[in-house]
């Protein structure tokens, strides 16, 4: 089962990769918040698989933690990006 | 105890199915509002199925709880997530539009 653990981890970090690539490349603010906040999600499932493969129970605590901070730090880039965008309209 | 197995790696090979096209979606899709669609998917139920594939793994233990914990926060945090990311993107258009026609 753990390797089959590590294989997962392993193709959720190549697709996290991918997501990196729009982050990127996004034409607008917008695509690349969504690009982070699918690679944190990711990053998430992650911990809790590599916390089952390593046997320490404990991880799943910063996977909680880790998803709460995730939620926030959307919310206050979301509110950003509206904010930023009235900053641009005054100074055209 | 090989049925168990069976179970837990058929459900997260659905989950990475569906992490796949999700980033397949992010990666194709030609707006940044269809974008958001696609990870929305990605998010709810891609991370849904790997977990529950974690419970099932885990048996009766604490760590069960934390991981259902974790799979009701997602549920309710990454709806309202991509909720606020795309009335910000949908402003930054509106306002924009304005711009253009007013220029």
């Amino acid at each position: 089962m753990d390797n089959i653990f590590l294989a997962a981890s392993i193709a959720l970090a190549l697709t996290s990769l991918i997501c990196l690539i729009r982050v990127f490349i996004g034409p607008t603010r917008g695509d690349r918040i969504i690009g982070i906040n699918v690679v944190a999600t990711k990053t998430i499932v992650m911990i809790a698989l590599i916390a089952f493969v390593l046997r320490e129970t404990y991880f799943l605590d910063v996977v909680l933690v880790y998803a709460l901070i995730s939620f926030v730090a959307s919310l206050f880039v979301s509110r950003e990006l509206k904010e930023e965008t009235g900053r641009e309209d005054e100074s055209h | 105890m090989r049925v168990i197995d069976a179970i837990v790696i058929f459900l997260l090979v659905a989950g990475l199915f569906f992490f796949l096209v999700g980033t397949i979606g992010i990666l194709r899709f030609p707006d940044a509002l269809t974008r958001a669609h696609g990870a929305a998917k990605c998010d709810t139920l891609g991370a849904a199925l790997c977990l529950f594939g974690l419970m099932i793994h885990s048996g009766w233990e604490p760590a069960t709880l934390k991981l259902f914990l974790v799979v009701l926060l997602i549920w309710i945090t990454n709806p309202t997530a991509t909720h606020a990311i795309a009335r910000g993107i949908l402003a930054s258009k509106t306002t924009r539009r304005e711009g253009a026609t007013h220029k």
